[in-house]
């Protein structure tokens, strides 16, 4: 019998190196894994009773850890929360994380690989570890000036004001309408968390959503931004240069005739490709993209940065010219080309444009974090202003500059017309359905001849006349007095 | 033949009595980590259970220096070792679970209480059982003992259900689950009827594609013990116990007849069985889709998942005794103390209870192969495997290697019948191994060629 027993022996030899080989792989390669489900109350247990590192604006924290005396030892405070929610996010025992909050979740709970010194020297001195702090690139002033700016459109508005720095693409300003208050969800006090929670989910406004990064929309006229660097990238146009206009814009063998904003003519059958985009004539624009092609207005929408998702750290969503794989008709494009049909942009990418043509057709890199500091205020990291990509060459970047600058001084952008500073911009104003009302849209960049910021103005709907929405008269002045803040500083 | 001067192994007892007073010392120094670890302080408590450890594990090294003078040094301070850390987690659990809901049960004193009733038990065994081979005269009554602790807990009045396994015995004051004592009685009826039967059973059959089968009418006892098995899984509803019953008989049957054709005959009844269950029970169909996909449903599989993420938090070095959260996981003391003890000693310490775990079921092997008789050799295999195949189904089952079933962890589990019946199970082994290492008795032998006449034929 002791051949069968020796067998036996080798069986329950590899029972037990299976079990040790599982555990291993649970408590050593899986760990990490684990450790980051959510729901795990381990570690958010142990991340609530942490000193957590600040988020800072400027030098202030927005979010920051102070002592509370009930068993988690810390409670989450946000400054300015509603103003500052879609960027910091939120931090919940029962929820888990959102924002900066989330992303930055290593450095600001301590966990981070950098920090791994300052961990061993908190151990070894029996100290609490501390976590880093996480500083961002928004301007406090031009932040409030944004949020004011909505406000002041009463207290149903929905929309979003994206500014940012076009020479470097670090954000200014990042504002949503309607917002919560991140400090509700941070309560110690969980069924009230869970009310909140419920209530902030059901909203069919969504104000948990971060309209700047995370909502497309249709952009309407600010989209002939883009038809008209892809018309100067490849058509060899200049401002001067007569174009096609008119009251309507006919296919061959189709019905359907695309027209003008209240039915007008543009002032003429051809006009200059320079006067169109101040008057922003569909019908021209309509034209252009025809004869640009669907392929290269794609690719100079690709360029500014259309179908990638460009900021890291915050949920955002790519904007987009078409949907996936589509072959537009002729009437399909020339309504693309005026920013409908299927193009759907977020406000902070066509911040990108407007900041872009401004750059001399460089898009930078947008970024929301400055530095990420270790708890003794060490820099662990600095973001570095990176090239995303050349929309358009510098020469015909100038040119499009000036027709933005003479958009805003004679033609429909004039609302943001600020003193002695070259302004340059573009209104749009998106039709979507009969019955919701039109999307006001309005990009601009100052000063036109070295943008220190460009500002994208999107307003949902507000309590405003449906006939009165127009993007120069609703998010002219928003972006102007954004911009205007920036200038001051 | 003549007397030769044979072989006499050292009996070791110095050994044996520095590694229990090691392993007391390894309880103890837990103890008081989990008091620091929670409040700062060593607990109030220590003395109480110092004094009861040190007492208890020299009496029962007192016993074996007197009555297994031979057997095995290693087992007892294994054995206390693992029964101290358990005494410690559970204490551990009790503050941990009380903080969350002061209502909650606690277990650290009456599992002090059954560690004490079990050395009692091992020391009783060593005492009333002076050679194993007397067993084997008992096989029926030992057959018909498990059958009956078996349907104890069927019966009316005295019966239990708890957490829809019907186990459970109510004796006055205290609950027990007759299984851990029928596994014994089991193990002892299996090895005295193989030794009888495992001629018939081992040489007659076929040789089918080079495995040997055994022939239709031997296929009896194994349909039995696979009846018994998918009995208990029906009318008991315990999983673990039917597998480990059933793997038992199985291996068993091969070590008896040395034919791996039982093992095959014995993997398809378990395929078998497993997919009736699997089809029959929403238990069963429950606990295999947890471990396939945990999170497939986070609310109904909580407790598994529960258990993975102390695992994780726990990681290499573990939160460290009292510092971890393994209280968060429900039946954190029992089922799932595998789990309790990876968060809180982490990767290391759990697989330093494992190799302890491996090491009990190495000796245990080794005494099979050493043991001079069928009986012992089938007992001490058998024992040594159940052991086995309890860890791996128990730990594998937290730490999701296998779906989950309910045993358990043989020494730390909270449970007063399986602490006192496993002691039982290493006093028989000890049994065995005094028997199989002491010198063989100073036969006198004559030499029959003397005696017989020479006969003239013709």
């Amino acid at each position: 019998m002791n051949r069968p027993i020796r067998y036996l022996a080798i069986a329950c030899l590899v029972m037990f190196v299976a079990l040790l080989a599982n555990i291993n792989y649970v408590q050593f390669v899986e760990a990490d894994s684990l450790n980051a489900k959510n729901g795990n109350k381990r570690v958010i247990n142990e991340e609530f009773s942490r000193d957590r590192g600040a988020i800072l604006v400027g030098e202030d924290p927005v979010a920051e850890s102070v002592a509370s005396k009930d068993e988690f030892k810390f409670q989450r405070r946000y400054t300015d929360g509603r103003l500052y929610a879609p960027v910091t996010g939120y931090f919940s025992y029962v929820f888990g994380r959102g924002g900066l909050e989330n992303s930055q979740n290593r450095v600001l709970s301590g966990s981070d690989n950098r920090l791994f010194v300052n961990r061993v020297v908190d151990l070894l001195s029996n100290k609490q570890p501390k976590g880093g702090s996480v500083e961002t690139t928004l301007d406090p002033l031009a932040q409030k000036v944004a949020a004011s700016g909505l406000d002041a459109l009463g207290a149903d508005t929905k929309g979003a004001v994206v500014a940012l720095d076009p020479s470097t693409g670090a954000i200014l300003a990042m504002v949503t309408q309607p917002s919560y208050n991140p400090n509700v969800l941070a309560s110690h006090d969980f069924s009230a968390v869970e009310d909140d929670w419920r209530r902030l989910t059901s909203d069919d406004d969504q104000p948990m959503l971060n309209r700047g990064t995370q909502q497309i929309l249709p952009p309407g006229s600010t989209f002939k931004l883009v038809t008209a660097a892809a018309a100067l990238e490849n058509l060899d146009l200049k401002p001067s240069d007569q174009i096609k206009a008119g009251s309507s814009l006919s296919f061959p063998g189709i019905q359907y005739k695309l027209t003008n904003l209240d039915r007008g003519n543009c002032g003429g059958s051809r006009i200059t490709f320079e006067r169109a985009l101040n008057i922003s004539c569909n019908v021209s624009f309509g034209a252009l993209a025809g004869r640009v092609g669907q392929d290269d207005m794609a690719a100079q929408a690709r360029k500014f940065g259309f179908g990638t998702d460009t900021l890291e750290g915050l949920a955002s969503n790519p904007s987009r010219f078409t949907s996936e794989g589509a072959d537009l008709e002729a009437p399909q494009l020339a309504q693309s080309g005026i920013g409908q049909f299927e193009v759907a942009v977020t406000p902070l990418q066509m911040a990108m444009v407007a900041g872009g043509i401004g750059n001399g057709g460089d898009v930078m890199r947008p970024h929301i974090v400055k530095t990420l500091r270790a708890p003794n205020l060490r820099e662990l990291e600095k973001t570095e202003p990176e090239r995303l990509s050349q929309a358009m060459s510098a020469a015909n970047a100038s040119q499009l500059t000036s027709m933005m600058v003479s958009t805003v001084e004679s033609g429909t952008a004039t609302s943001a017309r600020i003193p002695g500073v070259e302004v340059g911009g573009k209104t749009g104003t998106a039709q979507s359905t009969a019955d919701r009302p039109p999307y006001a849209w309005f990009v601009s960049m100052a000063p036109a001849n070295n943008p220190k910021v460009a500002v994208a103005v999107v307003v949902e709907s507000s309590s405003t006349v449906r006939s009165e929405i127009a993007g120069g008269r609703l998010a002219g002045p928003i972006a102007r007095s954004v911009m205007e803040t920036v200038l001051d500083r | 033949m003549s007397s030769q001067p044979t072989w006499v192994p050292r009996k070791r007892r110095g050994a044996e009595f520095f590694l229990t007073i090691l392993a007391v010392l390894i309880g103890i120094a837990a103890y008081c980590a989990v008091g620091l670890g929670t409040k700062g302080t060593i607990p109030a408590g220590v003395a109480k259970l110092a004094g009861a450890l040190i007492v208890f594990a020299v009496i029962a090294h007192l016993v074996v220096r007197r009555v297994a003078p031979y057997a095995d040094p290693v087992l007892l301070p294994l054995v206390i070792c693992l029964n101290g850390l358990g005494l410690a987690m559970i204490y551990r659990l009790d503050l941990g679970r009380t903080q969350l809901d002061s209502s909650r049960q606690e277990f650290a004193n009456s599992q002090l209480i059954w560690t004490v009733i079990g050395i009692a038990a091992f020391a009783g065994v060593l005492f009333a059982v002076r050679d194993h081979r007397r067993l084997q005269t008992l096989t029926y009554t030992f057959g018909f003992a498990a059958i009956a602790l078996l349907i104890l807990p069927l019966l009316p009045v005295i019966g239990r259900t708890i957490n829809g396994a019907r186990i459970w015995i109510n004796l006055g004051p205290f609950s027990f689950q007759p299984g851990e004592a029928a596994k014994i009685c089991l193990a002892i009826f299996f090895a005295g009827y193989l030794v009888v039967k495992r001629d018939a059973l081992a040489l007659a059959g076929r040789r089918i594609a080079g495995v040997d089968l055994p022939r239709g009418r031997d296929l009896g006892p194994i349909l039995a013990g696979w009846l018994v098995s998918v009995a208990i899984l029906v009318f008991q509803r315990d999983l673990g116990s039917s597998l480990l019953f059933f793997g038992l008989f199985v291996v068993m049957l091969y070590v008896a007849t040395e034919r791996p054709g039982w093992l095959l005959v014995g993997g398809v009844l378990f395929a078998g069985g497993a997919w009736f269950g699997y089809a029959a029970f929403a238990h069963v169909k429950v606990r295999f889709e947890a471990w396939l996909e945990p999170f497939g449903d986070p609310d109904r599989n909580g407790q598994i998942i529960n258990g993975l993420f102390g695992l994780a938090h726990g990681g290499i070095l573990g939160r460290g005794w009292g510092q971890g959260s393994p209280q968060l996981t429900p039946y954190s003391f029992s089922d799932f103390i595998a789990a309790s003890m990876g968060e809180e000693l982490g990767l290391t310490g759990l697989m330093a209870i494992l190799l302890i775990y491996g090491l009990i079921v190495e000796r245990g092997l080794r005494i099979a192969l050493t043991c001079r008789d069928a009986f012992g050799k089938l007992l001490a295999a058998g024992l040594a495997f159940s052991f086995a195949l309890q860890v791996f189904v128990v730990v594998g089952g937290v730490t999701r290697l296998i779906p989950l079933t309910g045993l358990t962890t043989p020494f730390m589990a909270q449970g007063g019948s399986s602490v006192v019946m496993n002691w039982a199970i290493i006093a028989l082994l000890l049994r065995i191994s005094d028997q199989t290492r002491r010198p063989a008795p100073e036969i006198s032998t004559f030499d029959r060629d003397e005696e017989t006449q020479v006969v003239k034929l013709s």
